[in-house]
């Protein structure tokens, strides 16, 4: 019988995966914006579970928006790289240092 | 075989491929190999949804990321001509501190969840067949009444988004010549050519000049 703690110990497990790679992937951008998208997935695991345990639709709802969102985040972040990429000639994240963050 | 049972087994199986593929996505040396291995993440977590009875949303997961957005990062990761050696530096440096990190969010998180789930919370019955409607219908009941206002938002987002991203990879080349299909399908004959009307008469003889004696 599958329970809640099951879709939830999922997205936890998803999660850290995708805070892990925040931290080993420092150069590479790609795998930046990627690891966006697996946290997004598990954040959008735990409202699906939570919809279907309390039988509230607004959940799905979230969800719905979400994907809107992380849509439009990554058509905008893949631009920005794309011009990163054709005006510097790198994506590594360490050579990207002109705003002194 | 007990359908429950068949059922868990079928979440094991799927949240297995899950956690595999998103351990390739973030160690994956290469970029496009870990593209797909994200693809294969969305997809068994389609199929989890799928388990709990959220079909629309895990169709939608389908044709939306793995359609949509993943062939997009396809096409920068080949469009891009990445030194794959030099991304990878600083791998195993920082290899134990976000290992460190993400154990210890993990440790955190299933604490919390494992007090919690003292109590089984066993998934009630499908809250869209209690209601006699689809999966669809539920959400789209819902969607359409009391969240209609976010979801117009959320196509506004959609719009600016668009907006947003041709306006940045848009590249206007200086020094090209190129015609222009307006200024062509504008042009106006009259600005071309001009016919004057003109008298057709010959013009006058000149009168031949009477040569001019020598003064002497």
């Amino acid at each position: 019988m599958i329970t809640l703690s099951h879709y939830i110990v999922l997205g936890a497990i998803l999660f850290c995966i995708a805070v892990a790679g925040l931290f080993i992937n420092r150069k590479n951008v790609i795998v930046l914006l990627m690891s966006i998208e697996l946290m997004l997935l598990a954040v959008n695991t735990n409202f699906v579970a939570f919809s279907r345990f309390l039988g509230d639709v607004s959940g799905q709802v979230f969800v719905f928006f979400i994907l809107t969102v992380a849509a439009a985040e990554a058509a905008i972040g893949l631009a920005i790289l794309v011009l990163l990429f054709r005006n510097r000639s790198t994506i590594n994240i360490s050579d990207i240092d002109s705003m002194k963050g | 075989m007990n359908p429950q049972l068949f059922q868990l087994i079928c979440f094991y199986g799927f949240g297995f491929i899950t956690v595999v593929a998103a351990l390739s996505v973030i160690t994956l040396k290469n970029t496009v190999h870990a593209v797909l291995s994200l693809v294969l993440t969305f997809f068994s977590m389609a199929c989890l949804w799928m388990l709990a009875d959220a079909e629309f949303l895990a169709l939608a997961l389908i044709v939306v990321y793995v359609g949509a957005v993943m062939v997009l990062f396809l096409f920068v990761v080949m469009m891009l001509d990445i030194d794959q050696e030099k991304i990878r530096e600083g791998f195993v440096k920082f290899l134990p501190i976000g290992l460190i990190v993400a154990v210890a969010m993990l440790v955190e998180m299933l604490g919390l969840i494992g007090v919690k789930a003292m109590h089984a919370q066993v998934m009630g019955p499908d809250p869209a067949a209690a209601a006699g409607v689809s999966n669809t219908a539920w959400l789209g009941q819902a969607l359409y009444t009391k969240y209609l206002l976010p979801f117009e938002v959320a196509a506004l987002i959609l719009t600016v988004g668009v907006v947003a991203a041709v306006a940045l990879t848009l590249r206007q080349r200086v020094g090209v010549r190129h015609e222009s299909a307006n200024e062509q399908v504008r042009v106006n004959p009259r600005d071309r050519i001009r016919i004057v009307k003109m008298d057709a008469v010959r013009p006058a003889q000149p009168t031949p000049v009477p040569p001019q004696e020598p003064s002497s």
